[in-house]
């Protein structure tokens, strides 16, 4: 049985809709993505997950609960990563913790002893008793996901959770959420970047200006929406819109951006040759496999990061 | 996981954190409990007691403004503690909107705010007491009534402030209220002289803050100051329907605010 469950699911902002009858189910034990460029809907959806937005229409339920109804019990099982961190900048970073433990209503013993636990695993024990103010971003970002742990929650919703984080932190995190997902924890990620939507996802939903455009694993995505490689060729401003209709006849399709030409093929080092014999000798050259920026270009005719 | 204990308790749980955020500014706390006292009581009481020399409301000016100041500074500790706090909570630091993703129900977040302030006002209007009595500003045990009566009289205050300020989004409203109501409460609702003495246009102040309806029944416990019953009954239901109302004002406010 599915531990998420959206159906129809909407969220209007007076008129404005921001979460347009978007269905979606999670499996126990999975990592399921939303992806999407800014204002999409993405930390809307998770704060209904959560019970602290309310739904339009359409129905949710999270763990067989409504999380409208019984919000309290949801949230038990639930751990929050916000896109913001809203910690207690008044106190020292392992109070954060331990409060924050107690609102679970765990006994103070044991918040003690995960608190423990929790600075270790985000490598925060040399700063336990520092003021969270003297914490640098990143850090204050690993502090807010250690947080969303204290309470041991079978579900995690992470709203961009690295955001602000150096790649070491970035694969470090990485890392600590294939250990929770390994214990059958579910996660549901939020994120704006393509690299970790693959290594973090089993699944996920493409967003745009509220609805799912497209659903399936990383991969299969990529299989669907892109070819296997991607030629990026850069010939100067100018030159690059003039040049598209010859280049789009080469690709099995072709993108122009201001600053560069994109061109879907399966071979692109074959591909590349046939452009430099034809004499069109761009300035700059790259051959790539596809990622899930080619799928959200492919999709929504936008690039992700904007 | 069920949320039995959150449900029953959480109010308690936002109370642990509120004192514990409490200790970093303790100094301020501690010299406002001791400074207040000390200072008020030896300006108001003995400086210009020293000039008012009639006795009012039949006791000398410092038994007379004594109580009042107990039960003013008490409630001034209540408006503050209601007004940026909150606001930081909503608005600058967002708290409110980490602790909204635990099992914790938006009227747990006003309780425990309501509960944790208290704790602290009954130990600051204690120690006033304890200082007045060494001024010689209070007389009788049973002027220790004075203590629950100002810790009221603040929570009255605290929680209407508290909902109002969960509504409010910018600073300058916060400001203007300092001005415009903690400052004309403290200075015309009837705690340096009787409320009577001021035109009738003015006394409707004192009316409708709690600072003077406190301040009157600190005065009848402490100097027995000739209260008709239904006046008494009229204040301590004034400071019961503010703070009743305060609080279920606060439960609409902060689910508001945490639930969009
Ligand atoms: N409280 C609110 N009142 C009005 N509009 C809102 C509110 N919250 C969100 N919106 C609007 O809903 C839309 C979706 O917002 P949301 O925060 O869910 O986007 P997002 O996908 O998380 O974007 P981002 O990647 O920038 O975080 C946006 O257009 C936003 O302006
Ligand atoms: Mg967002």
């Amino acid at each position: 049985m599915a531990v998420i469950e959206a159906k129809d699911l909407t969220k209007r902002f007076g008129e404005f809709t921001a979460v347009d009858g978007i269905s979606f189910e999670v499996a126990p034990g999975e990592s399921f993505g939303l992806l999407g460029p800014n204002g999409a809907g993405k930390s809307t959806t998770m704060r209904m997950i959560g019970g602290t937005g309310l739904r339009t229409s359409g129905s949710l339920s999270v763990l067989g609960m409504d999380p409208e109804r019984q919000g309290p019990e949801v949230r038990a099982s639930l751990g929050v990563v916000p896109q913001s961190d809203n910690l207690d900048t008044e106190l020292l970073v392992r109070d954060n913790l331990i409060v924050y433990g107690r609102y679970f209503g765990l006994p103070m013993r044991e918040v003690k002893a995960k608190t423990e636990t929790l600075l270790e695993f985000a490598q925060l024990v040399e700063k336990a008793n520092a003021k969270v103010d003297d914490l640098s971003g990143g850090m204050k970002r690993r502090l807010t996901i250690a947080r969303a742990l204290i309470n041991d929650p079978s579900i995690i919703l992470l709203d961009e959770p690295t955001t602000g984080l150096d790649p070491q932190a970035r694969h470090i995190l990485w890392d600590r959420l294939f250990r929770l997902k390994e214990q059958g924890v579910t996660l549901v990620v939020t994120t704006h970047f393509m690299d970790e939507a693959e290594q973090l996802c089993d699944r996920l939903v493409v967003m745009d200006q509220g609805r799912i455009v497209a659903e399936g694993s990383p991969a299969a995505l990529i299989r669907q929406y892109s070819t296997r490689e991607v030629t990026e060729l850069r010939f100067g401003a100018s030159r690059n819109e003039a040049l598209l209709a010859e280049l789009a006849s080469l690709a099995v399709r072709a993108e122009a951006l201001p600053d560069r030409v994109l061109l879907y093929s399966d071979d692109g080092e074959a591909l590349l040759e046939e452009v430099n014999r034809r004499g069109l000798h761009p300035l700059t050259s790259l051959v790539r496999r596809s990622s899930l920026e080619d799928v959200f270009l492919r999709l929504t005719g936008r690039s992700l990061i904007e | 996981m069920k949320a039995l204990k959150p449900r029953r308790f959480g109010w308690w749980y936002v109370a642990e954190w509120r004192l514990r955020g409490m200790r970093s500014y303790r100094w301020t706390i501690l010299l406002m409990t001791l400074g207040n006292p000390v200072l008020y009581l030896a300006a108001m009481g003995i400086g210009l007691g020293a000039l008012v020399r009639v006795d009012v409301a039949g006791v000398s000016y410092l038994h007379f403004v004594a109580p009042a100041l107990l039960v003013s500074t008490t409630v001034a500790e209540g408006f503050n503690e209601a007004s940026w706090p909150v606001m930081s909570g909503f608005r600058w630091q967002k708290f409110y909107l980490g602790m909204s993703a635990t099992p914790l129900a938006p009227v747990q977040l006003a309780m425990g705010e309501s509960v944790a302030v208290s704790l602290r006002l009954w130990v600051q209007s204690f120690t006033f007491w304890l200082i007045g009595l060494a001024f010689g500003a209070f007389d009788g045990l049973v002027s220790i009534l004075i203590v629950p009566i100002a810790v009221g009289a603040a929570m009255a205050t605290h929680a209407v402030v508290m909902a109002y300020v969960a509504t409010i989004d910018n600073d300058v409203v916060m400001t203007f209220m300092y001005r415009m109501i903690m400052m004309p409460m403290f200075l015309f609702a009837g705690t340096f002289y009787p409320l009577e003495t001021m035109p009738v246009f003015l006394q409707w102040i004192g009316w409708i803050s709690p600072m003077w309806h406190g301040s009157q029944l600190a005065r009848v416990v402490a100097i027995g100051l000739p209260e008709p019953g239904w006046l008494i009954a009229c204040h301590v239901g004034f400071l019961a329907v503010w703070t009743i109302g305060g609080l279920l004002w606060a439960r609409r406010t902060f689910t508001k605010r945490v639930v969009v």
